[in-house]
């Protein structure tokens, strides 16, 4: 079952296509990561999930329904320009912000309890909002964004901003929601950083879809039969003859042609008698292959 | 709605529970009752220095006596000019000598009196003596000429020009009650201007500080862009109704509170009110009866229309330029300076508004007039100022079915400026993308 089904969306501007056509699917309780370079329509087709524009045609099912005006109170939403009311207590503005997801005041007061006592800032609740840090106005909106438990979070850009040490909270955080049941979307022009968390992408560049599928998947199919070996001598002459070998630092790169597999490759040196110390299938990252798919697709 | 309320009640508790708005509405009215009794001190100051002359009236035609006023005291003498002028010189006792010549014809209208003194006289005390000459002559000539007082007093006549109806079922009014209508109409038709004006900035404000802050994002997954809107146009309105509720209790009191502990009466305003003239004390008796008269009316006025009309002008005039600034707000970059040439197309017609408001008052039922209480754009600043004078009953009816349509047509325009202008950082809209604004799709 998906969470979320994006079919044929798409949306114009006066001047120019924002999202040409789009469509993947968003397989529940997965982290899942909406990628592309900046200006490539993630917003855009964000903004069209959090109903806060239409779609010009298409059609998006969440949790296999038509999204709607019920549609905010089932997600929770950070978006990439955030901020908060500077001159309202923590306390209040997190409860305004619950408020209007639809969560009686009650209910607000219990899981802001949960999340201050979680994020050890209870003593701030009567602290105005700009006597925070940036780092703690961070949290403060992370909360805000998960208070109404919703069944998709979606994150724009979460890590913009934020030291290393906010950074992993609010990574256990998305894994803790995830593990709990919460689907999650992040969007970013980071690809490393997708890399380390999402198990699903899909890739947009100019409004179109370019690539979709498993991270691991991915990157199987775009790998160029690249590995890395330490050795503990030199190889020789007609090896390096034989096989396109880059040197750097104290590995060697490998590029295997076609018919060229690495099983020959180890017996080869073993024949040699040379001594492997480590062995491992070099597989590019999202950088390089978005790169490549987009250069591909510009030829 | 719930999400509306919601936006409404974070909008109003946060301004009316804020410092400068207590501060405000509480010292405001304390300001202004502080700065009429200031200005009533100013204008009824009089040189507190004391000084005597010393009058040589050879041919008594003073009969010996002119009384204090403005603190110059009167000594009259029989010593000759010249004694005088050396003991003045002598003693320097006193500040001037005053000397009457006899009138030879007592048919004259024009006579002169000659002061004495090496100081320079006050404009106050030389009023002050020439009118008291004035009036010791007109009793000297009356007696000369041998003119009944009574007789002479019958001569001037106050005249009243009372309007009275033709036709039955015409109210019948007084020329004071005109008066206090345009007077009672030009306050409105400013509470108007200023109402307007503060608020529809402090909404604009508002926006863009949810822009520049950016909150709106957040928001807008929540709620919709119009709720948002319309939540925060009637925040502030009600904080803006608060206030004005506010004023309308202390302001009275305060004055009745200040009247009573000064004991200021109604006679020395009066008196405060024409300061500089010589006022006679059966006209100050008139303007007395006057101000008994002007409460008078304004107990006549028919409260219980204008009141809710006024309430209703507020309203539509409020949410017409209200929604128009938030408008204009969401369009602004992050830059308030940028605003200026988006703001200016609605500053015009509240500045019009008012000017055509100031000749409503001096004559309600011109054409011009009766024409711009239509328009939605001036009405709620002109219409107020003529509630006080009679208008016609399909007048008010016309002018309201324009303003409530136009309130609907302005938050639509207003809404669909918003919910785009919003979303876009960075730079200032035209006028060109506005109108692009208004009709793109959601």
């Amino acid at each position: 079952m998906d969470i979320l089904s994006i079919q044929n969306v798409v949306k114009r501007y006066h001047n120019h296509v924002a999202v040409d056509d789009v469509s993947f699917d968003i397989p529940k309780g997965k982290i899942f990561g909406l990628l592309g370079p900046n200006g490539a329509g993630k917003t855009s087709i964000i903004r069209i999930i959090t109903t806060i524009t239409r779609a010009d045609a298409g059609k998006v099912l969440l949790d296999g329904e038509q999204i709607s005006s019920r549609t905010p109170e089932l997600i929770g939403y950070m978006p990439e320009e955030r901020g908060l009311y500077k001159k309202m207590k923590v306390g209040e503005h997190l409860k305004y912000l619950g408020r209007l997801k639809g969560l009686s005041i009650k209910e607000c007061d219990t899981k802001m309890e949960y999340w201050m006592e979680k994020f050890e800032i209870k003593d701030w609740y009567k602290k105005k909002i700009e006597e925070l840090s940036k780092g703690m106005q961070q949290k403060i909106q992370f909360i805000a964004t998960v208070l109404h438990e919703p069944k998709l979070l979606i994150l724009d850009e979460p890590f913009s901003g934020l030291d290393p040490v906010n950074t992993n909270l609010i990574k256990d955080e998305i894994h803790r929601l995830n593990q709990q049941g919460t689907s999650v979307i992040l969007s970013t022009h980071r690809m490393e950083q997708v890399e380390q968390v999402c198990e699903r992408i899909v890739l947009i560049n100019k409004g179109k879809k370019i690539l979709e599928g498993q991270v691991s998947e991915i990157k199987n199919e775009h790998k160029d039969n690249i590995f890395r070996l330490t050795l503990d001598h030199e190889v020789s002459g007609d090896l390096k003859y034989k096989y396109n070998i880059i040197e750097e630092k104290s590995n060697l790169y490998f590029s295997l042609q076609d018919g060229q597999s690495s099983n020959d490759l180890l017996q080869e040196l073993i024949k040699k008698g040379i001594g492997i110390k480590s062995f491992e299938e070099k597989l590019p990252s999202l950088n390089e292959i978005f790169i490549k798919v987009v250069q591909n697709k510009n030829q | 709605m719930d999400k509306i309320i919601l936006i409404f009640k974070r909008e109003y508790l946060t301004r009316v529970f804020k410092k400068s708005f207590l501060l405000t509405t509480l010292l405001t009215p304390f300001a202004i009752l502080l700065f009429i009794l200031v200005l009533g001190f100013i204008m009824t100051y009089d040189s507190d220095e004391k000084q005597t002359i010393k009058v040589s009236d050879p041919s008594n035609m003073m009969s010996g006596t002119i009384e204090e006023s403005k603190g110059i005291f009167y000594e009259f003498t029989n010593n000759d000019l010249d004694d005088l002028k050396k003991e003045y010189v002598e003693k320097s006792d006193f500040s001037g000598i005053l000397y009457i010549p006899k009138i030879e014809d007592i048919g004259t209208s024009s006579y002169t009196v000659f002061y004495y003194s090496d100081e320079k006289l006050s404009l106050d005390a030389s009023s002050s003596i020439s009118s008291k000459i004035r009036s010791k002559i007109k009793d000297y000539k009356i007696v000369q000429m041998g003119i009944d007082p009574t007789q002479l007093e019958n001569l001037d006549t106050k005249v009243t020009l009372d309007p009275e109806p033709i036709s039955e079922g015409v109210e019948d009014t007084s020329s004071m009650s005109t008066l206090v209508g345009s007077i009672l109409g030009g306050i409105m038709g400013y509470l108007m201007f200023f109402i307007i004006l503060i608020y529809g900035m402090m909404v604009m404000r508002s926006v863009m500080e949810e822009k520049i802050s950016r909150i709106v994002e957040i928001m807008i997954s929540s709620v919709k862009p119009f709720q948002l809107m319309l939540g925060k146009i009637l925040g502030v309105g009600a904080v803006g109704l608060t206030q004005i509720i506010i004023w309308a209790i202390l302001i009275p009191v305060f004055s009745i509170i200040a009247y009573t502990l000064l004991g200021i009466d109604s006679a020395d305003i009066a008196a405060t009110a024409g300061p500089g003239i010589n006022v006679p004390p059966q006209i100050e008796a008139g303007i007395t009866e006057d101000i008994y008269k002007v409460y008078n009316e304004l107990g006549n006025l028919n409260w219980i229309l204008i009141l809710p009309l006024f309430l209703i002008y507020f309203i539509g005039g409020y949410i017409i330029y209200t929604s128009l600034f938030a408008a204009v707000g969401s369009a602004i970059g992050d830059d308030l300076q940028e605003g200026n040439s988006l703001t200016m197309p609605l500053m015009l017609p509240i500045v019009l508004a008012v000017y055509i408001m100031i000749k409503a008052v001096e004559s309600p039922n011109s054409s011009l007039a009766v024409w711009s209480s239509m328009v939605p754009f001036l009405s709620p600043i002109v219409m107020p100022a003529r509630l006080g004078a009679d208008i016609p009953f399909w007048q008010i009816a016309v002018s309201i079915a324009l303003l409530v349509l136009f309130c609907f047509f302005s938050v639509w325009i207003a809404a669909r400026i918003y919910r785009v202008g919003i979303l876009l950082y960075g730079k200032k809209a035209s006028f060109k993308e506005l109108g692009k604004w208004i009709f793109s799709k959601n």
